[in-house]
């Protein structure tokens, strides 16, 4: 066991953990962190998407010992500081961007970084980007809509598909 | 997972020391170890990461030629734009979180015959750097899932030289976002060079007589009429040798239209 720390959502959060303990269960275990979801365990579906000194990370593959001293940022962390949703956060509610929502923090913390980097993404870019997330549901459509609407563009041309 | 001590030196000389242990194995960003460790089909007793070597970490640029450190990602190097050919590469490896943590040093190492790096270092000639030596590209490719590193040796950086022009065409596999085929054509001013991933079953190769026919007319008509055998090639579900020999001479074509 070794003790690591790190800045979750702001918060200096130390634990002891194994070698082989994950940072998705640093963050659900460890921190009661739950908004981050584990899909399938294998790297493939997103849904645990967080972020490490502000790049996307499947969190499901990648030790907490590799996170000790970074800084991460969770869905848990996401809403504004009154507790209202964010812009993406409302973007996916107003556009019916969930179904089921087990995919959604994952697709909300892959749309961040997105929109971090590309303020205005075209559908191409957004597709592109979301590669790495899998919504069962397969509500991609909206999904793509829900951050066309975060990002202040016009989607009417994706609506009308 | 079983579990193991897990380890990340701030040094190459330091990892390469801790390596030295039985039962210790190197983690890059762990996007194919991680996984495979969760199947225990890997079961290390040390892991040792590469993660915090600062020295292995960024890519620079000189006289014709850039050198990429072992430890830098994906996104890094597709940031860097270091060449047309290796940026459109680097930025198309599986997705963007496995690119914010997979390295090229792990791929290169890794050598699994879809991965997209090793066509990139095959293609241009590449000298893999070690902790103890340099291997140049076409003596490193030993087969799949096998290179001419040692036990616990490390790959600290990778030197290409920028080709005159360039061009990586991918068949993703959708699911996996490997290559179901992938060139990588480089043209320098000695010749064109053609490597292809994904296809062989000897792992990354070059298709030398594509080369030779574009080293003298460098335009997708120059293999017009060049075919692949087929008999060496992967059989899966997802296509039949054919397929991939076919594969190969049409990406190889589209590459060479597209190669900037």
């Amino acid at each position: 066991m070794t003790t690591i720390t790190m800045t979750v959502n702001g918060q200096l959060s130390s634990r002891e953990v194994e070698g082989r303990t994950l940072l998705v269960d640093f963050l659900r275990n460890g921190l009661n962190l739950t908004g981050t979801h584990v899909g399938c365990d294998t790297s493939q579906c997103g849904a645990c998407t967080v972020h490490v000194n502000g790049r996307a990370v499947k969190s499901c593959t990648m030790f907490a010992a590799e996170a000790d001293g970074s800084c991460v940022q969770t869905i848990e962390g996401q809403s504004n500081v009154d507790g209202s949703l964010n812009v993406i956060q409302q973007a996916f509610q107003d556009n019916h961007g969930l179904q089921c929502g087990f995919c959604t923090p994952g697709m909300v913390m892959a749309a961040a970084e997105l929109l971090k980097n590309n303020p205005k993404p075209s559908e191409a870019d957004i597709r592109h980007h979301l590669e790495g997330n899998i919504c069962r549901c397969t509500g991609y459509h909206n999904i793509v809509k829900s951050i066309m609407a975060a990002s202040g563009q016009n989607f009417s041309a994706i609506a009308a598909e | 997972m079983y579990n193991f001590e897990f380890v990340k030196p701030l040094s190459v000389a330091d990892a390469v020391s801790a390596l030295s242990d039985d039962g210790a194995q190197a983690l890059g960003g762990g996007q194919t170890l991680i996984p495979t460790m969760k199947q225990r089909l890997a079961s290390p007793d040390i892991l040792v990461s590469l993660a915090n070597i600062v020295e292995m970490r960024g890519v620079k640029h000189f006289s014709g030629n850039v050198t990429i450190g072992g430890a830098t990602t994906h996104e890094a190097v597709a940031a860097a734009d270091a060449f047309a050919g290796l940026t459109t590469l680097a930025g198309n490896i599986g997705d963007p979180a496995v690119r914010n943590r997979g390295t090229i040093g792990g791929s290169l190492a890794n050598n699994d015959p879809a991965a997209c790096y090793p066509a990139a270092a095959l293609a241009t000639g590449a000298t893999i750097t070690t902790n103890s030596r340099d291997i140049a590209a076409d003596d490193y490719f030993q087969g799949m899932f096998t290179t001419a590193l040692e036990e616990g040796e490390i790959i600290t950086s990778v030197t290409m030289p920028i080709p005159e022009a360039s061009n990586y065409q991918k068949f993703d596999q959708p699911a996996s976002r490997f290559a179901l085929v992938g060139v990588f054509v480089a043209k320098y001013a000695e010749g064109v060079r053609v490597a292809v991933t994904g296809a062989s079953e000897d792992g990354v190769f070059r298709w030398s007589e594509a080369e030779v026919a574009l080293s003298a007319n460098f335009s997708a008509d120059a293999i017009a009429n060049l075919s692949l055998d087929a008999s060496g090639m992967i059989k899966d579900l997802h296509g039949s040798k054919e397929y991939r020999a076919n594969l190969v001479k049409v990406l190889t074509g589209r590459a060479v239209g597209l190669a900037s």
